[in-house]
């Protein structure tokens, strides 16, 4: 166990927490206990799971991965079955008070199985073509087909940025991986035709939010402004122009790194910024430094795991990328995405503890 | 920074190339986000400060401008005007109480209440532009254009609004545009509509509302803190809906809806070779223009509250018996079961007596020996009771059906009504009784348990007009975007053929000919100069008079006085008008409805003389200037016409 992870882990923590309490400040959303404390509360459970995680050799871990795989299906088919009869877009699974999002799990759950397929499937040479891998990509159309039907759009681009990231790293040739993409542009209109008309809607608002025509990218609007106004060092905590954010409805959420940068300025945001490449850095590190192969895409995984949404979830609110329901890790609120977050730098120590044992 | 290769044989070359590849890929991404937070943050910081500190954004909508709908010859049926919406947004309201009161000097509103909603939208949205009053008059726009310096935070929004310059012409037809209710906003969630919207509520608007229906453009405006605009942020163009064309001929419906008059009843008039409605009449009709404003109650509740229900389309939703119209069918079903031929005999001594009862002639006297052309010209009642009973209840609903009756005809299935066939069968099971003989005499001249809608009757005599064919009636031409390009063109539908044989179709028109043209047809009302027209006249009882009892129906109260229904088509030969009369309450068909359809027949054939001199014209003016193809002159004259 290094101290490093654990500083950038607890920083970035820490910094979620801060910048959900100066969110809350002005009472929205409204919730009792005030979100940045369930946050903490989340924070605390996710780091005893993630001990929990990183307690089991990864090595059992990749064995259970097919069962945990069928598990997380079991609960996506069973969020989708609930969601029709509310009608509307359901994620979420609950047990008594507990509710989380399985659409989370499922991303940590497919980089143990895809890590496990590529285990039990080496290739002498280090390389593969579609025919060898087809198994891995029927399950990622299909997770991702029932994340999409959630819909959650934002997730099931997730999970397959996250599946193709690994499969390259795993050996899949450019070519092979090239011509998937090709197949997928032909696909799409399929699958799009093959949505409920409600899906369909979600879809098409999340893809083009202008269609609230009305904001004409409003959203973007305020969240440029909002970072932009910070300037060097910011206005300072809980000083930062609610009024320009309270009528973001996501600014606890998706637009948290807004709330951050205007009150902490450039200087702040950098820090965010660093910690989340210093976490990357650390992936790689764990990653090169691993006791097989296994292990290394496991730890690669986890990598593009925080790569994606870091990346797609800031350049959104600087508008670089279009908005996407995409939470920051760490820093947005939410109990599944914090949770699965520690879960998953729990997987990369697991990875680093073992790394001389084989 | 050391690394340790732990596992010699794996890491090789290739693992390495994958880790410079994802280390460059994370640092780029990385370097590219920095050096966005860089610009704005840093390079841009003072301007986002600004625009966060000293000025606000406000959020204006743009309305779009609902699609157009023509006639089809280029009339404006449905347009838009500007309508004026005094809008604020609550944030900028310090004391929305004081604020009000200032708005109510030159404002009509009420100032309790709006000021209520004021500052429940300041708690709620404070962002969210809301409209304090809908449709300001002249006096009060310029009153708050005047005064705009002292109401900061207010400005006037113009959005575009329906009207219809015919008024009530047409008015079932066109449809009308109000409100999205709750019901609609829950049940059409992710279409983009929001509270407040408008949409079209029935008829053509309401049916082609996807195609009217425009989106919405948004506007980011800075404004600094006395509301002046400082500069555009981001703007949205609205998109416009739509364009309609329509089938329909304005000025052949309102010469419809003159002939009508205030009697109510309906029309329906088209092309029986395609189904195109030329003019579909409802009487008495409503003022579309009322609900574009924001109808108030007291005029929804006269609306609705109307015995003579002016909000109900008649022609697509009025059941009616139908008299003896219904006697084209039962020739037919004769015909076509060989229970008769064109030169059956059958005697009428003005009544016919089965089991016990006596069921008359609406002629006295009696017709003496009939023929078929006979009986339809003259309209006899005992003729057809023996060939309806030799046919019996199930084959005359088998060919009722075939023509089209007892199913909407696919005109606007959210509207139409399916009418009535009735079967043994479905007496049974309604009534739990069997049927009876003497229902089938009723039912063999219109007056049973029969029901049709104008429309359906449109239908019928089409049929027997172009051969058969059972159109399905259409009144929309095509749909073309604002730039003129056409999105949907909509080309003649038929729901099969009727089940008669061309000889069966060829002498019933011949006979309906006779009911206009012969000396003792009794559809002689409807005659049009130089034109050969064939029609059938029907009276449907609304009561069934008492035994015995001669029918001096005029002593009767308005409302149980008989429907009158005139059917016909033009020219007989070579029909390109089908027309169908009903007149409630108003006596017989022949007398009543007949001169009725007579106008919309001279409408007719008086616009398309016109419509050939000009043509003719336009040909000889193409000759003399050298060009040859003279026909396609008048084709194209048409063409510009359609």
């Amino acid at each position: 166990m290094e101290w490093g992870i654990a500083g950038i882990t607890l920083g970035l923590g820490g910094i979620g927490i801060l910048s959900l309490y100066s969110a809350a400040a002005q009472g929205i959303p409204a919730s009792t206990p005030p979100i940045y404390v369930k946050q903490a509360i989340f924070l605390v459970a996710g780091t005893a799971l993630a001990a929990l995680v990183a307690a089991v050799d990864y090595r059992r871990w990749l064995e259970y991965a097919w069962i945990l795989l069928g598990a997380a299906g079991v609960l996506l088919v069973g969020v989708l079955v609930l969601g029709k009869v509310t009608s509307g877009s359901q994620r979420w699974i609950s047990v008594g008070p507990v509710s989380f999002q399985p659409s989370e799990l499922c991303k940590l759950v497919m980089i143990l199985a895809l890590a496990r397929f590529f285990q039990m499937h080496p290739s002498p040479r280090g390389h593969y073509g579609i025919r060898e891998i087809l198994f891995p990509l029927v399950l990622i159309v299909s997770f991702a087909l029932l994340i999409v039907a959630e819909p959650d759009l934002g997730t099931a681009i997730l999970l397959v940025a996250i599946s193709v990231s690994m499969l390259l790293l795993a050996g899949l040739r450019l070519g092979s991986f090239l011509k998937l993409s090709l197949l997928a542009l032909v696909a799409l209109p399929i699958v799009w035709h093959g949505l409920a008309d409600y899906q369909r809607n979600r879809i098409r608002i999340f893809l083009d939010p202008q269609q609230d025509p009305l904001g004409a990218g409003y959203h973007i609007t305020q969240s440029k402004i909002a970072v932009g106004s910070g300037g060097l060092l910011g206005k300072g905590f809980l000083q930062g122009t609610q009024s320009q954010l309270r009528f973001l409805p996501e600014h606890h959420t998706d637009f948290a790194f807004s709330v951050w940068a205007e009150e902490w300025g450039f200087v702040g945001a950098l820090v965010l910024v660093l910690l989340f490449f210093a976490l990357l850095v650390y992936g790689l590190r764990v990653a090169y430094r691993a006791g097989d192969s296994s292990g290394r895409l496991l730890a690669l995984g986890v990598v593009a795991f925080f790569f994606w949404p870091v990346v797609i979830n800031i350049g959104m609110t600087v508008g670089l990328v279009p908005v996407v329901g995409v939470a920051l890790p760490f820093i947005s609120y939410g109990g599944s995405s914090l949770i699965t977050s520690l879960m998953a730098v729990g997987l990369l120590v697991n990875v680093h503890m073992r790394r001389f044992m084989f | 920074m050391e690394f340790v290769p732990s596992d010699e044989q794996d890491l090789g070359a290739i693992w390495k190339r994958r880790f410079v590849w994802a280390s460059v890929a994370i640092s780029l991404a990385f370097v590219v986000l920095v050096a966005r937070l860089w610009q704005l943050q840093i390079l841009e910081g003072e301007t986002f400060e600004r625009l966060s500190d000293k000025n606000r954004i406000r959020l204006l909508r743009i309305p779009f401008i609902r699609g157009l709908i023509f006639d089809r010859n280029g009339q404006i049926l449905a347009d838009n005007r500007p309508f004026f919406n005094l809008m604020a947004v609550p944030v900028e309201i310090t004391d929305p109480g004081a604020m009000i009161q200032r708005l109510g000097q030159g404002v009509q509103m009420d100032v309790q209440a709006v000021s209520a909603s004021l500052r429940e939208a300041k708690r709620r949205a404070p962002f969210r532009p809301v409209m304090l009053k809908e449709g300001l008059k002249w006096e009060e726009v310029a009153w708050v254009e005047t005064n705009r310096l002292d109401l900061p935070g207010t400005w006037v929004e113009v959005e575009p609004r329906r009207s219809y310059p015919y008024g009530k012409t047409g008015a079932h037809l066109l449809g009308y545009v109000g409100e999205i209710t709750e019901d609609l906003l829950r049940n059409w969630r992710g279409r983009g509509y929001r509270v407040g919207d408008r949409i079209g509520k029935c008829g053509v608007e309401r049916s082609l509302e996807p195609y009217l229906r425009g989106r919405d453009g948004g506007l980011q405006v800075e404004v600094d803190a006395q509301g002046r605009q400082l500069a555009i942020l981001q703007e949205v163009a609205f998109e416009p809906g739509a364009d309609i064309v329509l089938t329909l001929d304005m000025s052949l419906q309102q010469e419809a809806e003159e002939a009508l008059g205030d009697r109510a009843g309906a029309i329906v008039a088209g092309d029986p070779r395609t189904g195109e409605i030329l003019a579909l009449v409802s009487r008495p009709s409503f003022d579309p223009n009322q609900f574009s404003e924001g109808i108030t109650p007291e005029a929804w509740r006269a609306l609705m509250e109307d015995p003579h229900r002016p909000l109900t389309n008649r022609a697509l939703t009025g059941q009616y018996p139908p008299g003896s119209t219904f006697k084209i069918i039962t020739a037919v079903a004769g015909l076509e079961e060989g229970v008769i031929t064109k030169d059956t005999a059958l005697l009428c001594t003005g009544h016919y007596t089965l089991g016990n009862r006596d069921y008359r002639c609406w002629k006295e006297e009696g017709h003496g020996f009939m023929r078929l052309r006979e009986a339809i010209v003259q309209s006899c009642d005992v003729y057809f009771y023996q060939v309806g009973q030799m046919v019996g209840v199930d084959r005359l609903a088998k060919y009722s059906k075939g023509f089209g009756l007892g199913q909407p005809t696919g005109f606007d299935s959210d509207q139409e009504k399916p009418g009535l066939v009735p079967t043994s069968g479905w007496k049974k099971k309604r009534f739990g009784e069997p049927w009876h003989q003497g229902e089938t005499l009723s039912l063999a001249i219109g007056q049973g348990f029969n029901l049709v809608t104008p429309l359906q009757q449109f239908v019928v005599i089409s049929a027997v007009a172009n051969g058969g064919f059972i159109v399905v009636p259409q009144v929309v031409k095509r749909i073309q975007g604002v730039d003129g390009r056409v999105l949907a063109r909509f080309e003649p539908q038929y729901q099969g053929k009727a089940p008669a044989s061309a000889a069966t179709l060829k002498l019933l028109r011949e006979a309906l000919r006779g009911v206009v043209h012969d000396p003792r047809g009794t559809g002689q009302r409807a005659r049009v100069q130089g034109v050969d027209v064939a029609g059938k006249t029907g009276t449907a009882q609304v009561v069934r008079m008492p035994e015995k009892v001669k029918g001096k129906h005029s002593a009767l109260p308005h409302e149980l006085q008989d429907h009158a229904w005139f059917v016909c088509f033009a020219p007989v030969e070579e029909p390109r008008i089908a027309v169908s009369v009903i007149v409630e309450h108003a006596g017989h068909g022949g007398s009543e409805a007949a001169p009725v359809a007579q106008r919309v027949l001279q409408a007719f054939f008086r616009r398309a003389d016109q419509r050939e001199q000009d043509g003719n014209l336009k040909e000889a003016a193409g000759i003399q200037g050298g060009v040859g193809h003279s026909g396609h002159h008048l084709g194209s004259g048409r063409d510009r016409d359609t």
